[in-house]
C-alpha cells in the first residue's frame, strides 16, 4: 500500500503532536446550484488520525461539500488540499488516487455479487479474476483482523443485513487504499446494535491513524464519536469546535441559529373513544412473507400511540395495511367503529381516506409525493378527486393552487411556491408538504410513519408541535418511528414491535431508553437486567 | 412548460429550443457528409429538400398532410409515455383505425356526410382504441410487457388486414387487394376543395380536413393531460406507481385508459388516409407513421407544442425527401430514409448526448448574470 508510510507518520504526529499538516483541508469552497448558494466560502481542516464531524440541518451544504471533495461536483471556487498539497479532483477516481474513500448513504454494491467480488469491482488487475481475488482475500483478512471488520468474503451481498453491507462499503474504500474515509449519514439505516459496531470500527480505524470525516445531522453521533466538529448552516461554516468542549444544546443552537426544544411540551392526554380499532391483524408483504402476526390494539381520540421497534420488524407493513395500500391476511380494522373493507390496494386506500384516515407514509419520495409534479399537484395527491378541485370536467387549477398555497403557508413550507417542482424542495420541506396535506383535512385518525426522517431540527420541532395540537383537538394518532427519542417524547403510550408482534406496552411516564431497547431486542419487559444498552 | 424532462436550471428556450436545434443540426451535418461522399452537393440537396417541402403551394399541402399523421401518432406515443408506457404499436392501431373508418365508408357511405363522417372518425378511434386496449389490459392485469404485446399486435393487425382485404373486401374482378371506392358522402373534404368553395385557389394536395381533427387533438391532449383528474392520475402512475396507489389511484385503470386513448389517437391516421385520401380500404397505408410517432413524441418532449413542431419537421423530411429523391438521381429513396433515420438518432436516441453539457453551460451563465 502506497499510503503506508505517511499514514504511520500522521499517526505519530497525532492530534496532540502540535500543529500538524491537516490530512484533508478545504479552503474557501464556493458552490452554486442555479441561484442556490450551496457552499459559501467553506473552509475546514481535518487533522490526521482524528474523527471529524460535519453537522448541519438538511440543506446546510455538508453533503455538497463532501461531494466536491469526492469529485462528484466541481467547486466554483476554493481549493482542496490533501496532506498539505493542493489537488484537483475531477472525479471519484482522482479522489481515490489521493487516498480519499467514501461510504455513501445509499450503498453502491452489486447485490448478486459476493463480498469479495464487490470489493475488487473496478480495481481488478489483469484479465483473469482468480489472482486478483486471491490477493484481495488476503488483504481482506488482514483488514478484518486489524479493524474487527468481520464479514464473510464469500457471502452474497444481497443476503447480508444492512450493517454488514455497510462494512463491505468500508472494506471497499480501505482496499482502494483510503487514508481518509468520508461517511455520509452512515447510521440512517442501522439498528442501534449495528450503530455501536460501526462506531467501534471507526474508532479502531482512527486509532490506526486513518482520518475519518462523518457527515450527520444527529447530535448524539457527533457527541459519541468525533474529536472535532464543524457546524454548517445555510451553506456556511458556523464554527469549528472540539467535541469535548461543547454539548448537544450548544451544537443544536448553532445548527439552527437559535435554541430549540429537544423535548416536546405537552399536557396529559385525555383519551376518549377508540377511533382506530385493530383486531388480530396479520399482514404479508409484497413478497408474500408474513410480517405482522395477529396484532391487536386501539388508538383513542386525543392520544398519540407510538410504535417503537427496530426497522424491519413489521411496522412498515402494519402501517401500510392500516392505510389500505397493502392487503391483509386476516383480522379486522375499524375506523370510528365502521369496519374497513379488506383487499384491493388503491381502492382500499381511497376508502380509508374517505372514512377519515390520514396517512403520512414512511417514505415520502417513494410513496408520499410525485417528485416530478408541481408542489400544488403533489399537495392534492389522494384528494385530487374532490369536488372542489373538479368543479366541472376540468380540474380547477386556481382552486388547487389556492388550497395548496394556503396549506404551504400554514405549514411553513419554504419557499411557499405551489408551482415549484416537488423535487426542488429540500427533504424537510417535502415532508411538510405531505404532513400539511394529510393533516390539513383534520382526519379523525392519522397514521404517521417516520415523520422526521431526514428532516432538519427546525422542521422536526414544527411537525411535533402540529402532531400534539392535533391530539389535543381530539384526534387519534398512530406514530411509527425508528427514532426512539421521537417515540418517547411524543407518545402517550408506546407499543413495542418485535418480529411482527407487539411484545409490550409502556406508558410514556414509564418509558426509558433501556427498557424499550431491551423490548425492541425481543426481550419481554420483565427480562430487564440482562445485557446493557 | 412544466411536466416533463428532468429538473434543470437552464432557461426554457435552451432546453426546449436550442438543444433540439443542435441535435437537428448535427443530423443534417452527418447527412451532408454522406451526400458529399456520394458525389452530390449537400447544400444543393438541402435546398432541394426545403424547396420540395415548402417551396410551392402543393408541396406545403403535402407537408401538412404528412404532419397530420405525425401529430396523431406522436400524441399517441406521448399519452402512453405519460403513463410510463412505451406504446410501439401505433402502426397496428393506425391500421385498425383505417379498418374502422373503412367499414363506415363501405357500408354507411350513402348516409349524409354530417352523420357518416363523424361516425367514421368515431369508429376509427374506437377500433384503434380497442387494438391498444388489449395490450393495456394484458399489461395491467397480467403483467405482459407492453412493448412485446404492442409490437406483436402490429403483426396481428397486418395479418388481419391482409386476410380481410384479400378474402372479403376486395372489389370483385380485380387483382389489387383493395376495396371498392366509397360513396363521396363519406369523403373528408380536401383542403383545396374547401378553399375553392370560398373562391380561393390553392394547390391540390392530399391535405384534407383531418388536419382540423389533429389541431383539435393537440388542444384536447393538453387539457386532458394537465387539466383533468384522469390526466393527473395517468401522470401520477407514470411517474411513481407507489405514490399513485397511496393516493388511491388504480394503476391498472390508468394504464388501460392511457392505452385506449393512445390507440384512439393512432387510429385517426386511418381517418386521414382512408376517408381523407384514398377513399377505399387498401394494404399498408400506414407506411411507418406509427414508428415515426415515437421519434416525434421523443423530440417533442411529450408536449403538444413540441409534438406539433416535431411533426412539422418530419412532414418536411417526408415531403422534401421524396422531391429530393426525384430531383437528384444519386440520392435514392433509401438515402432519404437514412436522413430521416439520422434525425431520429440524434433527436431521440442521442437526446442526452449534449443536453447536460449545454444546460449546465447556460445554468452557469444565468447565475453569473444574476450575481
Amino acid at each position: 500500500m502506497t499510503g503506508e508510510e505517511h499514514r504511520g507518520a500522521a499517526a505519530e504526529r497525532g492530534p496532540s503532536g502540535g500543529p500538524s499538516v491537516p490530512a484533508l483541508e478545504v479552503a474557501g469552497i464556493q458552490k452554486w446550484f442555479g441561484s442556490v448558494h450551496a457552499n459559501d466560502d467553506v473552509s475546514v481542516a481535518v487533522a490526521p488520525g482524528t474523527i471529524h464531524g460535519i453537522i448541519g440541518e438538511n440543506g446546510a451544504g455538508k453533503s455538497t461539500l463532501m461531494s466536491i471533495v469526492y469529485g462528484y461536483y466541481q467547486a466554483d471556487g476554493g481549493e482542496i488540499r490533501v496532506g498539505g498539497e493542493a489537488v484537483t479532483i475531477k472525479g471519484p477516481e482522482d479522489a481515490i488516487g489521493h487516498g480519499i474513500g467514501m461510504v455513501h448513504q445509499h450503498f453502491m454494491l452489486v447485490d448478486t455479487f459476493t463480498v469479495l467480488e464487490n470489493v475488487v469491482l473496478g480495481v481488478e488487475k489483469g484479465y483473469l479474476l482468480r489472482s486478483t481475488l486471491a490477493e484481495a482475500r488476503r488483504e481482506l483478512e488482514r483488514l478484518e483482523r486489524e479493524y474487527g471488520l468481520d464479514v464473510d468474503p464469500d457471502a452474497i451481498v444481497g443476503s447480508l443485513p444492512v450493517g454488514l453491507q455497510q462494512r463491505v462499503e468500508i472494506l471497499k474504500a480501505l482496499y482502494r487504499g483510503a487514508d481518509i474515509l468520508i461517511l455520509d449519514e452512515p447510521t440512517g439505516v442501522l439498528t442501534p446494535q449495528e450503530v455501536d459496531d460501526l462506531f467501534r470500527i471507526l474508532r479502531a480505524l482512527r486509532d490506526q491513524g486513518r482520518t475519518i470525516v462523518l457527515i450527520t445531522h444527529k447530535l448524539r453521533e457527533i457527541m459519541a464519536l468525533t474529536d472535532r466538529v464543524t457546524v454548517m448552516r445555510a451553506g456556511r461554516v458556523v464554527d469549528h469546535v472540539a467535541t469535548a468542549e461543547t454539548d448537544r444544546a450548544e451544537l443544536a443552537a448553532m445548527m439552527v441559529g437559535r435554541s430549540v426544544l429537544l423535548r416536546v411540551d405537552k399536557d396529559e392526554a385525555a383519551p376518549g373513544a377508540a377511533l382506530l380499532q385493530v383486531d388480530n391483524l396479520a399482514v404479508r408483504d409484497r413478497g408474500g412473507v408474513l410480517r405482522v402476526h395477529d396484532v391487536s390494539f386501539a388508538v383513542h381520540a386525543g392520544e398519540i400511540v407510538g410504535i417503537a421497534g427496530v426497522a424491519g420488524n413489521g411496522q412498515s407493513e402494519l402501517l401500510e395495511a392500516l392505510a389500505g395500500t397493502l392487503g391483509r391476511e386476516r383480522g379486522s380494522i375499524a375506523i370510528g367503529g365502521a369496519p374497513a373493507p379488506a383487499g384491493g390496494r388503491a381502492e382500499a386506500a381511497r376508502t380509508m381516506r374517505r372514512r377519515g384516515l390520514g396517512h403520512v407514509p414512511e417514505d415520502r419520495q417513494r410513496m408520499g409525493l410525485v417528485t416530478a409534479f408541481d408542489a400544488s399537484e403533489s399537495g392534492i395527491l389522494g384528494y385530487h378527486r374532490e369536488q372542489r378541485y373538479n368543479p366541472r370536467m376540468l380540474m380547477s387549477r386556481g382552486a388547487v393552487t389556492d388550497a395548496v398555497g394556503s396549506t404551504m403557508e400554514d405549514f411553513d413550507v419554504r419557499p411557499p411556491l405551489p408551482h415549484l417542482r416537488t423535487a426542488n424542495f429540500s427533504g424537510g420541506n417535502q415532508q411538510k408538504i405531505v404532513v400539511g396535506r394529510e393533516m390539513g383535512r383534520s382526519p379523525d385518525v392519522l397514521l404517521v410513519g417516520q415523520p422526521t426522517r431526514g428532516v432538519d431540527i427546525g422542521a422536526i420541532e414544527f411537525i411535533h408541535r402540529k402532531l400534539v395540537a392535533m391530539r389535543d383537538a381530539g384526534k387519534a394518532i398512530l406514530l411509527v418511528s425508528v427514532e426512539l427519542d421521537e417515540i418517547m417524547s411524543l407518545s402517550d403510550r408506546i407499543l413495542v414491535m418485535f418480529d411482527g408482534a407487539i411484545v409490550g406496552e409502556v406508558a410514556q411516564a414509564d418509558a426509558d431508553e433501556r427498557t424499550l431497547g431491551l423490548m425492541m431486542a425481543g426481550e419481554r419487559a420483565d427480562g430487564a437486567g440482562a445485557a446493557g444498552a | 412548460m412544466k411536466g416533463f424532462g428532468g429538473p434543470t436550471q437552464a432557461p426554457g428556450w435552451v432546453t426546449h429550443g436550442l438543444v433540439p436545434l443542435i441535435n437537428l443540426g448535427l443530423a443534417l451535418l452527418i447527412a451532408g457528409i454522406i451526400i458529399a461522399a456520394i458525389g452530390e452537393n449537400p447544400f444543393e440537396a438541402l435546398r432541394l429538400l426545403v424547396l420540395g417541402a415548402v417551396g410551392y403551394p402543393e408541396a406545403i399541402g403535402y407537408t401538412l398532410y404528412y404532419t397530420t399523421n405525425f401529430v396523431f401518432t406522436g400524441l399517441a406515443v406521448a399519452i402512453a409515455f405519460h403513463c410510463g408506457l412505451f406504446n410501439i404499436g401505433g402502426e397496428g392501431q393506425a391500421y385498425l383505425g383505417g379498418l374502422g373508418a373503412g367499414l363506415i365508408g363501405l357500408y354507411l357511405g350513402h348516409w349524409p356526410a354530417f352523420v357518416a363522417i363523424p361516425l367514421a372518425i368515431a369508429c376509427a378511434m374506437a377500433f384503434g382504441a380497442f387494438w391498444a386496449f388489449i395490450p393495456g389490459w394484458l399489461q395491467a392485469k397480467r403483467g405482459s410487457h407492453i412493448v412485446i404485446t404492442t409490437i406483436m399486435f402490429n403483426f396481428l393487425a397486418a395479418a388481419l388486414m391482409t386476410y380481410l382485404l384479400v378474402e372479403i373486401f376486395i372489389k370483385p374482378g380485380q387483382q389489387a387487394a383493395e376495396s371498392r371506392t366509397f360513396e363521396t358522402g363519406v369523403w373528408l373534404p380536401f383542403v383545396h376543395d374547401v378553399f375553392a368553395a370560398f373562391g380561393a385557389n390553392i394547390g391540390r394536395s392530399s391535405l384534407n380536413l383531418s388536419i382540423v381533427v389533429a389541431a383539435a387533438c393537440l388542444v384536447a391532449f393538453w387539457f386532458f393531460v394537465w387539466r383533468t383528474r384522469w390526466g393527473y392520475e395517468i401522470r401520477a402512475v407514470g411517474h411513481n406507481e407507489s405514490a399513485a396507489v397511496y393516493g388511491g389511484i388504480s394503476p391498472a385503470r390508468s394504464i388501460m385508459l392511457a392505452m385506449a386513448i393512445s390507440g384512439g389517437l393512432a387510429g385517426l391516421v386511418g381517418v386521414n388516409e382512408i376517408i381523407g385520401v384514398h377513399h377505399r380500404l387498401l394494404l399498408e397505408f400506414t407506411a411507418g407513421y406509427g414508428f415515426v410517432g415515437i421519434a416525434v413524441a421523443l423530440m417533442g418532449r411529450n408536449h403538444p407544442v413540441g409534438i406539433v413542431l416535431a411533426a412539422l419537421l418530419f412532414g418536411v423530411l417526408y415531403q422534401g425527401g421524396s422531391e429530393l429523391a426525384f430531383d437528384m438521381p444519386n440520392v435514392t429513396r433509401d438515402m432519404v430514409v437514412v436522413l430521416q433515420g439520422l434525425v431520429i438518432l440524434f433527436s431521440g436516441a442521442l437526446e442526452h448526448m449534449f443536453r447536460g453539457r449545454i444546460e449546465r453551460l447556460f445554468a452557469r451563465r444565468a447565475r453569473a448574470v444574476a450575481a
